[in-house]
């Protein structure tokens, strides 16, 4: 596996101006990612996490410091660079889904790549298909987004994520919405991507996340209070076997 | 990104919302239909008006004696005897810008056959009267110059008259009439031309040389008027100048006095008439642009709807990549959509009603064909105007926001 620098930031600030009173969200974060790694990032709320996380997902940016997104300088960068971007290097998986409603799951997965004029639409109808297997949804193509579970949805939206082949995955509480029993299964499919030597980074509130990926990164009032490599994750699939069955 | 994707987009988009999408058109439809309807029936009855104004003879040009005093008292008309003959033959032979002329002595009566009778009008003419009038004969032949000459005692009628005198279905050529005490041998019956706008039967006349009327019946040396006709519609004015010198010579007009005659065109008529419906044709034009312009406030409306409703959605094609400006296409291309696809049917919709008024109102209607043109081109503007608040706002969104918009 590479050794290469997915992400860098260094003493990244960011400010708001809320009713005249500066709110500092970000006070001086600093750290690089390189590919190949899952991980974790937590904090409670007003910890600064969501500020942290639009950052990296280039729909923010800095007040001050430094960020370089696979080598590139986001912070200089004007509007729809960062727009385009967002479309070839990044994936988002968000805690409610965002699925278009009343649309097919290869419709919904295919989304980013209509933004990309490169990409035809043979080769973007094989590519959704292609990140829709990767998910194991292959029995699920033409399901429209209100006719699957919620499980269901959000795989179609990591799928919708995997399809431009990003250099990084960011899940905002990707498993927040989500019962135990579903909530692992994702996770055992975010593991799946990581051995296949995705880049994900999972940002969450909940505690427990931390033990299935590789590095946990703990936010607080806009600083970061630890940073820790996990040597031996725990398996998430084993966590799901030893799961009760469902209902019974 | 390219335009094929944006369609694609816009297009599923409006799939999405079908009800909302086809309650949204049926604003445009009603209005293009409208619109299309209102100016078909305003052109039908421009043509018609133009079609019986021509019938009766589009460049004609009528001399009546006019503003004459006797020591100090104005006459009526019936009472001028300022036309002579001199005048006419003068018309007739030092103009440029006429090509027929025609005097004409009109005298009302009882015509009698037989045991039957009829009352209507004999006309003393000429047979340059006949092209003036468009009139044609229908049996039977015209009189001639001879005829003219002699005053000679025949006769052309109406159908109207020749219905009413020979009512067992006679041919009344070769007949002879009375009208007063003056025999008339039918020569010929004219055409048929119906009534004419003012619902007058054209038909219930009689005519006859204008020699025959003005010495045998009415004994008089004077013209009722004269009638003329212009080499064509455009040089009207010019011949209606050329008659006013020359009569003013004949009559020995000093420079300051009023003119003795005067003169009607048959363009004065038409350009009146035409005025009116014209002012017809705006005012409903103007009520059926105001329907279109409701339907485009329809489109913002649900348009400003859509983008408030859809602001996650904003969000998420943002986040993924997608640039202020493909946002604002977007929702540009589908209120496009909808107002175009509204004035596609809405065309279908006016041309159906059109043709529905015409046959069931029995309205003469006429679809103009820019009238098409015109609604497709203000369709696609509505489109753009009114969908151009709420794209942008959608474009401006702050995809942060917009993704967590609840």
């Amino acid at each position: 596996m590479s050794n290469r620098e997915i992400i860098k930031i260094t003493d990244l600030k960011r400010d708001f101006v809320v009713g005249g009173e500066t709110v500092h969200a970000l006070r001086g974060v600093s750290f690089s990612i390189h590919a190949g790694e899952f991980v974790t990032i937590m904090g409670t709320s007003g910890s600064g996490k969501s500020t942290l996380l639009n950052t990296l997902g280039c729909l923010d940016t800095p007040s001050s410091g430094e960020y370089l997104l696979d080598g590139v300088s986001v912070r200089s960068m004007s509007k729809n660079e960062r727009a385009r971007l967002r479309n070839r290097k990044i994936g988002f998986v968000f805690q409610n889904y965002n699925l278009l409603p009343k649309t097919t799951s290869v419709e919904n997965v295919e989304l980013p790549l209509l933004y990309n004029s490169e990409i035809g639409a043979k080769e973007r109808r094989q590519r959704a298909i292609d990140a829709l297997n990767a998910v194991g949804l292959e029995g699920r193509l033409y399901h429209k987004s209100n006719q699957m579970s919620g499980g269901q949805q959000q795989r179609v939206a990591i799928a919708r994520a995997l399809v431009n082949d990003p250099v990084i995955i960011l899940a905002d509480e990707a498993t927040g919405n989500l019962d135990t029993r579903t909530s692992m299964s994702v996770l055992v499919l975010f593991q799946e991507l990581h051995r296949r030597g995705r880049t994900i980074i999972f940002v969450t509130h909940n505690p427990e996340l931390a033990a299935f990926s590789s590095r946990n990164i703990v936010l607080r009032d806009g600083r970061i209070i630890s940073d820790t490599l996990n040597q031996s994750p725990a398996s998430a699939s084993d966590m799901l076997a030893s799961m009760p069955a469902d209902d019974k | 990104m390219n335009l094929v994707n944006l369609l694609k987009i816009a297009f599923k988009a409006l799939n999405r919302n079908k009800l909302r999408m086809a309650l949204t058109m049926l604003g445009i439809i009603i209005g293009i239909a409208a619109v299309i309807c209102m100016l078909a029936i305003g052109q039908g009855s421009k043509e018609s008006i133009k079609a019986q104004i021509s019938e009766m003879g589009s460049n004609m040009i009528m001399i009546h004696p006019g503003n004459m005093q006797r020591g100090g008292v104005r006459q009526s008309a019936d009472d001028m005897q300022s036309l002579k003959v001199a005048d006419y033959e003068a018309l007739r032979d030092r103009t440029v810008y006429l090509s027929a002329v025609s005097p004409m002595v009109q005298s009302s009566g009882q015509i009698v056959v037989g045991n039957n009778n009829w009352p209507s009008s004999i006309s003393g003419v000429t047979p340059e009267y006949m092209d003036i009038r468009k009139l044609a004969v229908e049996d039977g032949e015209m009189f001639t110059e001879a005829d003219i000459k002699s005053a000679a005692k025949v006769c052309l009628v109406g159908k109207t008259v020749a219905d009413n005198l020979f009512t067992n279905g006679e041919n009344p050529i070769g007949r002879v009439i009375r009208f007063g005490k003056i025999p008339l041998t039918v020569i010929g019956v004219l055409q048929s031309k119906g009534t004419n706008s003012m619902g007058m039967d054209q038909d219930d006349v009689v005519i006859a040389p204008y020699t025959t009327v003005m010495k045998r019946i009415l004994a008089v040396d004077y013209l009722g008027s004269i009638f003329a006709s212009a080499l064509s519609e455009e040089t009207t004015d010019e011949a209606i100048g050329e008659i006013t010198a020359l009569l003013r010579q004949a009559h020995r007009l000093n420079d300051d006095a009023d003119d003795d005659f005067d003169i009607r065109s048959q363009q004065e008529l038409s350009e009146m008439m035409n005025s009116t419906s014209d002012m017809m044709t705006v005012l409903l034009t103007c009520i059926a642009f105001i329907s279109l312009i409701v339907g485009g406030i329809g489109i913002m409306n649900m348009m400003y709807v859509s983008v408030t409703e859809r602001t996650r959605e904003i969000g998420l094609r943002m986040s993924i990549g997608a640039r202020g400006i493909d946002i604002m296409l977007q929702f540009l291309i589908e209120s496009i959509i909808i107002s175009v696809a509204g004035g596609v049917i809405g065309v279908i919709v006016g041309c159906g009603a059109t043709w529905a008024v015409g046959v069931l109102a029995g309205w003469p209607v006429s679809i103009v064909a820019s009238s098409i043109f015109l609604s497709f081109a203000v369709c696609t503007v509505t489109g753009i105007f009114f969908g151009w608040v709420p794209a942008v706002k959608a474009s401006n969104l702050d995809p942060i926001e917009a993704i967590r918009y609840e």
